[in-house]
């Protein structure tokens, strides 16, 4: 039996992980894909205390060996079902079913799709959802961004420096993401804004060639571009969850500042928890909230 | 086996005239996901003789890439008597990656 299984093994789940074998706590972390979340593709981290510079793959090294050295168990396998019996809980994987006091839902999200006809059968080739990840395949070319929030306002500026032209396509007719951002896109001479529009189909042969545009008055226009960079925002990771826990109307968990869900004993860390904040630093927060108030749960019920 | 660097020079025959089955890693030094999968392909690499693993540098060997349309990394070829068979792109799990390479 387990103290903890925490279930995603990106900045909230590790550093959970950290707070909890600081505690002495049998601490099994199960991560689907690989350590460290969304955090690898970020080129450069510069808003991380102490840590003016340092990059996306560097940091979620750092972290998990910081967890490892201090004696959690890092195993990759992907929850699928996870059971409360009161005084025990069982997390389910294809391979295994392991028991535990409590558990930690760290699952962080993945990238919202547009959900047009032939986006999937194009990812990679010509459809991205990381700008940074694979803007340099389309230097000196024309690409698209889709999306008004921050990341959809950073892709669009990494990408003006490497292609020939960026189309920032966005819904509204205003941006949510930040000001200075949006203000240093403006001075670019090779971004244009086509606001208060959607992208509404994919044109392609082996490839992305062109997107179809309309806009709020049901105009279409035909862009040709070689990429187009999805920023529409993230899902939460909670659908294998939804059975006992309580999710809000956009999938995210219902949990407040302390980390708890609906069930006790039970708790949600980092970006799938309902929050105002999503950042490195709010995650990793949430970490050590949540492990924090799971050690005090497993203190508390020590002798049943 | 050691994962094999491939650029232009030793591409036809580490790769196109490969006797066993080449897995090619399209990868670049920037690419975080990228780092995440080396040491994943280390360890297949070091637990399977029949199945060769190679690495291609798009940055290096911007040609071998484009004759390949990769245009998102990490991207995973699998090249069986030099013709393409399967591809993934994104960071892999190693079951998946095993899977890929028939195991």
């Amino acid at each position: 039996m387990y103290d903890a299984i925490i279930i995603g093994a990106g900045p909230a789940g590790l550093t959970a992980a950290i707070y909890a074998r600081r505690a002495e706590k049998k601490v099994l972390v199960l991560e689907a894909k690989s350590y460290g979340g969304q955090i690898i593709n970020t080129l450069d981290i510069e808003n991380y205390p102490a840590e003016e510079h340092i990059s996306g793959f560097d940091f979620a090294t750092k972290l998990y060996n910081q967890a490892k050295n201090l004696g959690a168990e890092i195993v990759f396998e992907k929850a699928v079902e996870i059971k409360d019996f009161k005084s025990y809980k069982e997390v389910i994987t294809p391979r295994n079913t392991y028991q535990t006091k409590t558990i930690i839902l760290a699952t962080g999200s993945e990238n919202r799709k547009l959900n047009i006809e032939k986006e999937e059968e194009l990812i990679g080739k010509g459809i991205s959802y990381c700008a940074t990840c694979d803007g340099a395949f389309y230097k000196k070319k024309r690409v698209a961004v889709v999306g008004g929030g921050n990341t959809a306002l950073e892709d669009a500026l990494y990408l003006s420096n490497l292609v020939d032209t960026v189309y920032l396509i966005h819904r509204r007719d205003s941006f949510r993401g930040e000001e200075a951002t949006l203000n240093q896109l403006k001075e670019k001479e090779n971004v244009q804004m086509i606001l208060n529009s959607n992208v509404v189909a994919l044109n392609a042969t082996d490839r992305l060639k062109s997107i179809e545009v309309e806009d709020l008055e049901g105009n279409k226009q035909t862009i040709e571009v070689d990429g187009l960079f999805v920023a529409v925002g993230r899902i939460p990771e909670n659908e294998n969850f939804r059975q006992i826990i309580q999710l809000d109307s956009a999938g995210y968990i219902e949990a407040g500042e302390d980390c708890h869900t609906n069930v006790e004993g039970i708790y949600a860390a980092g970006d799938n928890r309902v929050k105002e904040v999503r950042q490195l630093v709010t995650a990793a927060s949430d970490g050590a909230i949540a492990a924090t108030e799971a050690i005090k749960y497993i203190n508390n019920h020590q002798e049943d | 086996m050691e994962i094999i660097e491939v650029n232009q020079n030793n591409f036809e025959k580490e790769i196109l005239k490969s006797e066993k089955p080449v897995l090619i890693d399209f990868n670049a030094n920037w690419c975080g996901p990228c780092r995440m999968l080396k040491p994943i392909l280390e360890e297949i690499a070091k637990e399977n003789d029949s199945v060769k693993i190679a690495s291609i540098n798009i940055d290096d060997e911007e040609d071998l890439a484009d004759e390949y349309g990769v245009s998102s990394i990490p991207c995973l070829v699998f090249v069986k008597e030099g013709k393409e068979v399967k591809r993934s792109i994104g960071l892999q799990p190693k079951e998946a990656i095993e899977e890929m390479i028939g195991e």
